[in-house]
């Protein structure tokens, strides 16, 4: 039996290491040739160590962007990400943790028809209303700007049905001493409902953000200026090189850095809704 | 410093259904009003529509003198104790209290001032800072208890505010709530499903049935005279036993009386195990099928023959039977014994055969 037992957990640690390797390799080999001389790469000779130009290839990467395909710096990218990772994610948690507060807390006609109505938008991600969506967004003025960027993908059926199945859990004698005490509806939301949603909020930040993030085919879209361009697109367009050669060490430090911003948010957000599904506050 | 006036007060719901159907309370100012009931009752519907909780659809609430029908529930100068407590559970012990005196733009130095007043007569000083999650249930009891005292309001409203409790503390609780409301002198209105409760906090005791009231009163009083066969059974532990006055073992005894009156009670306390029978009295023959020994008195379950029983009244209406004795805990009689109970002739509650009426004797 013991022997069996570590026999078995051997096997267990074996798939598990072998899992990580599968899913670490490619990010280790990204990380190696953005410190590798390009020559060496083009020739496939590439090591599997480090090479000498960590350095000056991050530099170059950050501040000035590749010589050829995209000259834009790829920080000034990051920035533009993040900035619309932010304002896709800030601006769906306000506004479904707003329509989720009007739906369960107040009695106003078409309650339900509006409820379904915002249900059904599940089944309307922005691929499937791209044409209209980007039609709105032009007529506005709205192209190669961040509200562009980040508007249209804030509406969030999922975050609001999340809030309400949360509102719907808190105890209604909270409201009702909420009542007692004197507070009305914008004060108990304030300092009642959203201190009790902190930690849904923060989950659903973490989501959101890596969602706002990775956005490919609307910034695609609407960006046509080099200076509005987020980290995926830009990614895209120095892989795509007529001639000359593609400036690998350049292109895997720019996938090194897109990386960095989400892992960050998981991190730091992780603590923060692990402590408070610890603390339960209801 | 209030009066509480319910005057024929109704609730109806959207659906039709009808929860309390006319309601007159009236509560003096500074007395302590318990509405009992079993569950369904509405008795909670009602505190809730003096809270302002729930809509009147018929009668006046009126508060001080001020029919409040109209008035939010934080204009009405009341302060409530809910039955989980609703502490708000990011605030600490202290902003707990001190919520609803901000909200009514009270200077902060104030504040503190009746914050640990509060804090210092429900003992909770050591624990202003801390979160309700980190106190035991008797402790967020006292918070809520402690959220009320602070607004120094005009009434109280209690929802059943010791069931989450556990036996002993319930019992210590009850009686800080009943010390507190005397020293405050604030008017209370408190609910509760638990008669023994009901017993010993109310000064004025409403029994409610079905959303009506089945009587009101002094607690003694209505113990010592039910108006119905629902108060007669509802209060009082164990119940008063009721028996048909039509069976034989029973017309005889009560003679001419038993015209009138279509239900005998008795309590089981004002039985005793004899073999005479006192003149104007009533004796039963008992088979003793159970006893209860908890110390001080032994509970006896008997019961009577079925050919002296012959219950003609409706099914349901009357319990099989059975009679509870009450006898001293020194004594206890063997299961299947037969033993014969007798209790004196003004121990006897006569009611109407229907149950809604008492008659005196």
């Amino acid at each position: 039996m013991v022997e069996q037992e570590g026999f078995r957990r051997y096997v267990a640690h074996i798939i598990l290491w072998i899992g990580i390797a599968i899913v670490a390799f490619p990010v280790y080999v990204a990380f190696i040739a953005s410190t590798q001389d390009n020559a060496l790469i083009a020739n496939g000779q590439m090591s599997l160590l480090p090479g000498g130009h960590f350095f000056e290839v991050y530099y170059q990467t950050i501040f000035v962007g590749t010589s050829g395909s995209t000259r834009e710096p790829v920080g000034n990218m990051m920035l533009n990400s993040l900035i619309m990772a932010i304002m896709v994610a800030v601006g769906k948690i306000a506004i479904s943790i707003i329509s989720a507060y009007a739906i369960v807390y107040f009695r106003f006609p078409f309650r339900m028809p509006i409820f379904w109505i915002i249900f059904i938008t599940l089944m309307l991600p922005v691929e499937v209303r791209i044409y209209p969506t980007y039609k709105i967004v032009a007529d506005l003025h709205m192209l190669d700007s961040y509200a562009g960027l980040a508007l249209p993908l804030i509406a969030s059926a999922t975050a609001t049905l999340l809030f309400r199945q949360f509102f719907m859990t808190v105890p209604d004698e909270l409201l009702e001493a909420s009542r007692i005490d004197g507070a009305g509806p914008l004060r108990f939301f304030w300092d009642t409902l959203l201190p009790l949603s902190r930690t849904n909020m923060a989950a659903l930040f973490v989501i959101l953000f890596i969602l706002g993030w990775n956005q490919y085919l609307w910034p695609l879209l609407i960006t046509t200026r080099d200076d509005m361009q987020t980290i995926q697109i830009g990614i895209r367009k120095m892989m795509t090189t007529n001639d000359a050669l593609t400036e690998w060490p350049i292109v895997m430090a720019t996938a090194v850095l897109a990386m960095l911003p989400p892992v960050f948010v998981v991190v730091a957000m992780q603590k923060l809704f692990v402590r408070g599904l610890v603390e339960t506050e209801k | 410093m209030a009066n509480v006036t319910l005057r024929n007060v109704h609730k109806t719901y959207t659906g039709g259904f009808e929860a309390i159907k006319g309601v007159n309370v009236d509560v003096g100012d500074g007395q302590f009003c318990v509405l009992v009931g079993p569950s369904g009752c509405g008795k909670s519907t009602l505190l809730r529509m003096v809270a302002g909780l729930e809509t009147v659809t018929g009668g006046e609430i009126d508060i001080g003198g001020k029919v409040v029908n109209q008035v939010e529930p934080a204009d009405r100068d009341i302060a409530m104790v809910f039955q989980n407590y609703a502490l708000y559970p990011h605030m600490s012990v202290y902003n707990n209290m001190a919520y609803g005196l901000r909200n009514r733009g009270m200077k902060e130095a104030e504040i503190k001032t009746r914050v640990e007043e509060a804090a210092r007569v429900l003992e909770l000083s050591a624990m202003l800072e801390r979160k309700p999650r980190q106190l035991s249930g008797g402790q967020r009891q006292r918070v809520a208890m402690g959220r009320a005292i602070v607004r120094q309001p005009k009434v109280f409203l209690f929802d059943e505010p010791l069931s989450n409790l556990d036996a002993k503390l319930r019992i210590s609780m009850r009686v800080e709530i009943r010390k507190l409301q005397r020293r405050l002198n604030v008017t209370s209105i408190y609910v509760t499903h638990d008669q023994l409760e009901a017993m010993t906090l109310a000064d004025i005791l409403v029994v409610m049935n079905g959303g009506q009231v089945e009587q009101i009163g002094n607690p003694l009083a209505i113990y010592q005279k039910p108006a119905t066969t629902f108060v007669a059974s509802f209060i009082g532990a164990p119940p008063m036993n009721l028996m048909s006055t039509r069976a034989d073992e029973i017309k005889s005894q009560l003679g001419g009386r038993a015209g009138e009156a279509g239900i005998l009670g008795i309590r089981p306390e004002d039985l005793v195990i004899t073999n005479e029978t006192p003149s104007g009295g009533v004796a039963l023959s008992l088979t003793v099928d159970a006893i209860e020994r908890v110390g001080a008195e032994t509970f006896v379950y008997g019961s009577r023959a079925p050919d002296a029983q012959r219950v003609a009244a409706t099914p349901g209406e009357l319990p099989p039977g059975e009679v509870i004795v009450r006898i001293p805990g020194t004594e206890a009689p063997a299961i299947g014994a037969k033993i014969r109970v007798a209790a004196i002739s003004n121990k006897l509650h006569l009611f109407s055969g229907d149950g809604r009426t008492r008659i005196e004797a």
